[in-house]
């Protein structure tokens, strides 16, 4: 997928990521206004969706809004019912009760669709099709315009850098590679919503990048994204809010602009005594692990005086790392967990792959407040 | 684009799979080497007993009942094999999701691939069907009282057998609906034969069974249609001795289907379109 890197978005031309953007931006504003009524509505909406199985509650009441132009992250312990709520929001399942809306159309409208690219937790593709044909049959169920298939397939498989295995059957792919295909499928036709379920599942740590960064280009360009996704670390990287779901139900919903918003700091020091701690807690909480100070609650703004103090008096000062809360700490405090067991539901895998919000705090041996 | 043209995409990737997946090219070479086996089969037969009246006529016309009967075998295995994995596997792997996830109905997708394996399976019976009879003119000199209808009526076949493998793979894994389907084609055929023992021995009990059984699965409907266009005309019968009213009776031969049975046929498939309709509508993907 590397190799895409400098591509735009199907729709745009690769290489000239900016000027593409604008035109695909212009176009989904196009399609907005064409769509009355639908540009001040929320990209999704529902309320108190809930899907039975028998005597199976999969959902027990989904009430959830999605600005349009956001990534939104759909988070879950496993058997939450994020894949049902996903299915419910594309038509391909029905609720037993409530309502809700996609792109302004109720649920289960099938024009509504045209606007709408959709990667599946259970990818699968004709494998007697090659990834050109599939993206071209796919061209031709979204309804594209003949004259734009062959541009919109040549960005999206050079996107998904499966540019050069474009015209190898589908079957002789490895997982990751139709996980890729699968993605481009999602992008075809300038969707103006991308919903992503699990879109990483197979991907090594080089493609889950690549996701990261098509996911960026698409929020550059206005489009919203839903990313379901239980791997938290990609969550946290790449979305603007995120909603929790447990046993069914929107158990928080919030920004992540809040969410790593700095809580403490910790500190490295030599030579402290309690006179300095004391010093310390004026600006919080704080105690000592090993050689770290941890001040808790302690604002951005507050530390380069704090760690002045401590030189004044003395302190030798060897790092100083600001402490978030992470996303898996929030998760799994709104679930009751215990990190330690972690429900079995989460994972963070990846979390060392790159850098990030949360990156810095990977070298400190605490864990930051709850 | 309308449903129609949707289902149109749907039927155009069936034949492009059935392309792909060298099924037509099977097909054909199967029905290269049964003609040339039919014509060699049946020029031996004709030159141990050249047709010089009647009796002979019967004999190469029950030959080519018999024939017919396999071939209407094949091709029922064949429209049940085709289509009880159209649907069922799809939707376990997964590939539907994102087939649906598009401006496409479920209705779509059914119809699409049951029209795509449609035009397989009577292109096949069609081209296979008259080459065959073709061969055994030409090798024997007999002409069956309808030879033109004959192949009509095994496609006529195929399709209902072809209706029920997909109506079932809505709902069953494809290797128990395509045993069910094949199980319903034996026993249809079965239910056919005792009815046709009720008519020529006067049997209530055993025809209205075999009413019933045609009712449920026509399938035997068309086979009968068939069996009796290949049949000699009531002048040969007559002429050798038979009784031709009951001679309609027996396992292979029959007669064209009443109109009411023909229109029967059709509002089954159409019922049966629907039914597998409604049981897709409602299955959880």
């Amino acid at each position: 997928m590397t190799g895409g890197a400098a591509g735009g978005i199907p729709g745009g031309e690769p290489g000239a990521a900016a000027g593409a953007t604008d035109a695909a931006v212009a176009t989904a504003a196009a399609g907005a206004t064409a769509s009355a009524g639908a540009t001040a509505s929320a990209a999704i909406e529902t309320h108190e969706l809930r899907k039975e199985f028998g005597r199976i509650v999969a959902l027990a009441g989904l009430t959830m809004r999605v600005p349009r132009g956001e990534v939104f992250g759909f988070l879950g312990p496993n058997g939450a019912g994020k894949t049902t709520a996903v299915k419910l929001l594309l038509g391909l399942s029905r609720p037993t009760t409530g309502a809700g809306s996609v792109m302004g159309a109720p649920l289960g409208d099938v024009a509504v669709r045209r606007r709408i690219g959709y990667l599946p937790e259970l990818f699968r593709y004709q494998g007697w099709m090659t990834a050109r044909e599939v993206l071209a049959l796919h061209c031709e169920l979204a309804r594209l315009p003949r004259a734009e298939w062959k541009p919109e397939i040549a960005a999206a498989l050079e996107l998904v850098g499966l540019a050069d295995r474009a015209d190898g059957r589908t079957d002789t792919y490895s997982k990751g590679m139709q996980q890729r295909l699968g993605l481009a499928v999602a992008l075809l036709g300038r969707p103006e919503l991308v919903v992503l379920d699990e879109p990483t599942s197979a991907l090594d740590p080089v493609g889950r990048q690549d996701v990261r960064r098509i996911i960026g280009s698409l929020r550059d360009r206005g489009t919203t994204v839903f990313l379901n996704s239980h791997l938290l670390t990609e969550v946290e990287r790449v979305c603007d809010r995120v909603a929790i779901v447990d046993r069914g139900r929107v158990v928080a919903e919030l920004a992540m602009s809040e969410l790593t918003r700095g809580h403490g700091v910790s500190i490295r020091v030599t030579g402290l005594t309690g006179a300095e701690r004391d010093l310390a807690g004026r600006y919080g909480p704080a105690r000592l692990d090993g050689e770290w100070l941890i001040v808790d609650g302690i604002t951005d703004a507050a530390v380069p005086d704090l760690v002045a103090a401590l030189v004044a008096k003395g302190v030798a000062i060897h790092a100083v790392v600001p402490t978030r809360q992470t996303l898996e700490d929030r998760f799994l405090a709104l679930l009751g967990a215990d990190p330690a067991e972690g429900r079995g539901a989460i994972d963070t895998e990846g979390a060392a792959d790159s850098g990030g919000p949360t990156g810095s705090s990977e070298a400190i041996p605490v864990r930051a407040p709850r | 684009m309308s449903t129609v043209g949707s289902i149109f995409i749907v039927a155009r990737l069936t034949l492009r799979e059935a392309l792909r997946r060298r099924l037509l090219w099977a097909l054909a070479g199967l029905t290269v080497l049964i003609v040339v086996l039919t014509w060699w089969g049946f020029g031996r037969v004709a030159e141990a007993s050249p047709i010089t009246g009647p009796t002979e006529t019967l004999g190469i016309s029950q030959v080519t009942v018999m024939l017919a009967f396999m071939f209407s075998f094949v091709l029922a295995m064949t429209a049940v094999f085709a289509g009880s994995p159209a649907i069922g596997p799809d939707i376990e792997s997964g590939l539907l999701l994102a087939v649906l996830a598009r401006p496409i109905r479920r209705s779509d997708v059914l119809l699409g691939r049951w029209l795509g394996l449609a035009i397989v399976l009577v292109a096949y019976a069609l081209a296979a069907g008259y080459l065959e009879l073709a061969a055994v003119v030409v090798a024997t000199g007999y002409v069956p009282s309808d030879p033109l209808a004959a192949p009509i009526y095994l496609a006529g076949e195929a399709l209902i057998l072809l209706t029920l493998a997909i109506v079932l793979s809505t709902r069953i894994a494809s290797v128990a609906g395509g045993a069910v389907a094949v199980v319903a084609y034996g026993l249809a055929w079965m239910a056919g034969v005792l009815g046709g023992v009720g008519e020529a021995f006067g049997s209530d009990v055993l025809r209205g069974a075999g009413v019933v059984a045609r009712l449920i699965l026509p399938s035997d409907v068309m086979w009968r249609g068939s069996a009796g266009a290949l049949s000699p005309t009531d002048s040969v019968l007559t002429a050798g001795g038979v009784n031709a009213y009951l001679y309609r009776f027996s396992p292979f031969s029959g007669a064209a289907p009443s109109p009411e049975w023909t229109l029967w046929c059709v509002v089954w498939v159409v019922g049966m379109l629907a039914l597998g309709i409604l049981l897709l509508r409602s299955r959880e993907l």
